[in-house]
């Protein structure tokens, strides 16, 4: 069955209920068993700036922003301007805006989308406590060929709250926004498909990681808000406490990372949560986690950098901090999950690995998947629950024994006989703090082996395509949907083409990254940085296949499929 | 009943490691290495339900020096660590040791919020006003004209930070001085502080013999303190107001704020509760 999209994007002040619209179509899209994505951008200002919700729905799950938007739903232009490098449209985009706005503005006077007047507010004035949101809700429903029933299911469950009033005031302005939006006979619908309650979940990327963290066992939080990250520490501090764990405000992320090397030094696996800056500010004790051997899990929530840069919108550039940040020899891990449902997977694998390797995990994810929202497939079960190994016996315990696979028995305090000090400070075998040559060529050896040596198993990466390719595309988190799609356009041009997304970014597995790439003579590193840090990472550490070429563009606009499509047919 | 027979048994110098101190000979802080075992023991805690948690700097190397758990972490955050032991561990004994500039200066933020949240711990500071490790610079207690560092040949030109004044106008819930010159005392006063619930915090004089040898002379200057403790904040910061640095071994304030303890379910539920929130 031929796979169906619809992109379409709405914008307006804040207050004008931009993200709340994208939230219902998104509940009621899952009653009608569509797939959904939507990323949201907002401008600086704490309230009252102007958003937008960028929406895809489709019969199959997707990851990514088509190159143009079918619909752009405007409450006001100014708002909608601010976002015109954001909101690309095509020449069957369909432009839909208030009368009452006013003077159309440049982008949308030069665009080669169709204008059409849907009067918003003028249909919400006359309905009691009608909303302009809805009447557009009620718009883009009919447009896409969403009913009535999954909507109204996704109005009661919103803001049934607040009385039948509110819900009859959102329905009647819905019902005028579907009989005022004009007929588009040509305009891309979608099929209602039976989907069986619960069987489709409506997350987005920042709680799907807090989620990955309880099922991994973490029960520790120390949180420092921080944009585009506090909705994970949010969620947590929903979450943990009803699970028996514990979220502490810390009063800055030098105190959120020390507090939860002591938490888990404590034997209780912790996670903190953070975007570039924070991380900035932790790395000095991400280096004591390392050295002392003390199991963490930072998630990094990247944003437009260097400094406090775009703090609302996404960006790949935090690969450098997060592979060399640390001072001194400090080999730890970073992961990347490639989609708003891989946030689950990767954030309780990277607990999971931390707690066996008893080391410093990064978790790199960006707000374009944080804050992004989906509908997805119920994620399954999986078995990665956070292990520690502790001693067998204390008789002659050594805290940072040399063992064959470099990893020590860990002491948890309480367990008599095992008392030692953990020590950021180099040390012997049994903790105590030591200059000498040989203790830190022995410490330095088992703590580079006990992760490299690991088998990682087959989710270091996601590898997908042909096996014969006439061209890899090698990309890393957020940048893997569009090449994912990407893909799927130059198979259906004839191309064969292999996708590999790296989960495991550090440490590098030469020998799985050279059997993923093999028989590739053409090779295109995508990616979301100004620096192209990830081809620079790759170079450092991977005998990088045939010809080499990079895509790389920094935040906050996306790599769009079109784009790298466009790459691999122009190849030069 | 036989393993709390056999606790009660422990002798201070049962708390000691066989690890032998990097201190300068004459360091004050022998003395209060000696009273935090003298009191560990009074307090009669299995060694496995203690932990000694420290920064960087002389004195931050206590934890190695006991047979406790501890944990030596890096410059300034001791107290994090501490928090974020004691809160994932409610069960264990906390004591973070550290220097004043380990404490005030790069810690400074953490000292204000440890005496603010008031988690359960007691926090001993052996204030030397050097930098002691990094030979001999002006610490966060410095006097503003001391002239014995080349990092500030005229002194630090500012006025030094009022340890006990900020703990109490932060909120801490107990507050007192001590002296390395009297460690049998000290360590009264550690049994006190360990027993009082919420943030505790005992700040001591411990001479620095080899870049502040003046400080010798501090034994001459202590005097015991001539009042009991108040619980009310007001006497106490009144008090505070025109203390001179030397009184010492007297509790001067104990609050009666409860310590902070994170809301957590005694009853958890189930991972898939929380995700029925997700389902559609």
């Amino acid at each position: 069955m031929l796979e169906r999209f619809v992109s379409l994007a709405v914008a307006g002040s804040g207050g004008a209920g931009v993200v709340t619209t994208g939230n219902l179509l998104l509940d009621a899209a899952a009653r009608v068993g569509w797939y959904a994505y939507m990323t949201r951008s907002a401008g600086p200002q704490i309230r009252g700036g102007e958003a937008a919700a960028m929406i895809r729905l489709g019969s199959a799950p997707a990851d990514a922003h088509d190159d143009h938007y079918d619909l752009l739903v405007a409450a006001d232009w100014e708002s909608a301007g601010r976002f015109a490098a954001e909101l690309p449209l095509g020449a069957t985009s369909i432009v839909l805006g208030d009368p009452r706005a006013g003077e159309r503005p440049p982008f949308l006077v030069d665009a080669p989308a169709r204008m059409l007047d849907l009067p918003m507010t003028a249909l919400a004035d006359e309905i009691p406590g009608g909303r302009a949101n809805m009447v557009a809700l009620g718009a883009i429903a009919e447009l896409i060929g969403l009913p009535d029933e999954p909507l109204l299911a996704a109005i009661r469950h919103a803001i049934g709250a607040k009385g039948e009033a509110a819900v009859e005031a959102s329905v009647a302005s819905l019902r005028a926004g579907r009989s005022a939006v004009p007929d588009i006979p040509d305009f891309p619908r979608l099929e209602p498909r039976p989907a069986a309650p619960g069987m489709r979940w409506n997350i987005s990327g920042n709680e799907a990681t807090g989620l990955g963290a309880l099922r991994g066992g973490v029960r520790f939080v120390a949180a420092y808000p921080i944009t585009p990250a506090t909705e994970v520490l949010e969620w947590m501090a929903h979450g943990l406490p009803r699970v028996g764990g514990a979220l502490v405000q810390a009063e800055d992320e030098l105190a959120s990372i020390n507090q939860i090397v002591g938490a888990s030094y404590g034997g209780v696996p912790s996670l903190t949560a953070t975007s570039g800056p924070g991380l900035a500010l932790m790395t000095e004790s991400l280096g004591l986690a390392v050295a002392a051997e003390v199991p963490v899990v930072v998630v990094n929530v990247m944003r437009g950098g260097p400094s406090t840069g775009i703090p609302t919108k996404s960006e790949q550039a935090d690969l450098n901090i997060a592979c060399y940040g640390l001072h001194g020899d400090a080999p730890h891990l970073v992961l990347a999950p490639h989609s708003v449902a891989d946030c689950l997977m990767t954030t309780q694998w990277a607990v999971h690995l931390a707690e066996s390797l008893q080391t410093a995990a990064i978790v790199l994810t960006d707000q374009a998947t944080g804050q992004a929202r989906a509908v997805i497939e119920r994620p399954a079960e999986l078995a990665f629950i956070g292990q520690r190994v502790v001693p067998e016996s204390v008789a002659g315990y050594e805290r940072y024994a040399l063992t064959v696979n470099g990893v020590s028995p860990m002491a948890i305090p309480g367990m008599a006989g095992g008392e030692y000090t953990a020590d950021g400070l180099e040390h012997s075998p049994s903790g105590t703090p030591s200059s000498q040559a040989a203790d830190h060529q022995a410490q330095l050896d088992k703590r580079l082996r006990k992760i490299a040596g690991y088998n990682y198993g087959e989710h270091w990466a996601e590898i997908d395509g042909d096996a014969d390719p006439d061209v890899a595309l090698l990309t890393w988190g957020s940048c893997t949907g569009p090449c994912r799609e990407a893909m799927a356009r130059l198979r259906a041009q004839g191309w064969r083409v292999r996708l590999v997304a790296p989960r495991l970014i550090a440490p590098a597995l030469p020998g799985p990254m050279a059997e993923a790439l093999a028989g590739a003579p053409r090779l295109l590193v995508v990616e979301q940085s100004h620096g192209a840090q990830f081809l620079r990472y790759l170079r450092a550490h991977y005998d990088l296949p045939g010809e080499v070429r990079s895509l790389h563009q920094p935040g906050p606009l996306p790599v769009r499929p079109g784009t790298i499509v466009a790459r691999v047919t122009n190849w030069s | 009943m036989e393993h709390l027979q056999a606790m009660r048994g422990l002798a201070p110098k049962d708390f000691k490691s066989d690890t032998k101190p990097v201190w300068c000979p004459g360091c004050g802080h022998f003395s209060v290495l000696a009273a935090i075992t003298k009191a560990l023991a009074e307090l009669s805690l299995p060694r496995e339900q203690v932990a000694v948690v420290s920064g960087i700097g002389c004195s931050s190397r206590i934890p190695a020096y006991t047979s406790v758990y501890g944990f030596h972490g890096v410059h300034g955050r001791a107290l994090p660590t501490a928090t974020g032991l004691k809160l994932a561990r409610p069960d264990m004994t906390v004591l973070v040791t550290g220097g004043d500039g380990d404490g005030f200066s790069i810690g400074g933020n953490h000292f204000l919020h440890a005496c603010r949240r008031n988690v359960d711990m007691t926090y001993i500071v052996m204030d030397n006003q050097v930098y002691g490790m990094t030979k001999g610079q002006a610490s966060p207690t410095t006097d503003a004209e001391w002239d014995g560092s080349k990092l500030t040949p005229d002194g630090p030109c500012i006025e030094p930070f009022p340890p006990l004044k900020i703990a109490l106008a932060a909120g801490a819930n107990f507050i007192a001085r001590g002296s390395s010159s009297d460690p049998n005392d000290l360590a009264r006063l550690i049994v006190d502080g360990v027993r009082h619930p919420g943030f505790s915090v005992i700040q001591v004089l411990s001479p620095c013999v080899t870049f502040r040898p003046e400080q010798k002379e501090w034994k001459k200057k202590v005097r015991t303190a001539c009042v009991d403790y108040t619980d009310d904040p007001a006497r106490a910061a009144r008090r505070l107001m025109t203390d001179d640095g030397f009184n010492f071994g007297k509790v001067l304030f104990k609050g009666t704020r409860p310590a902070f303890v994170p809301e957590c379910s005694d009853v958890p539920c189930a991972i898939p509760e929380l995700e029925s929130g997700f389902a559609v």
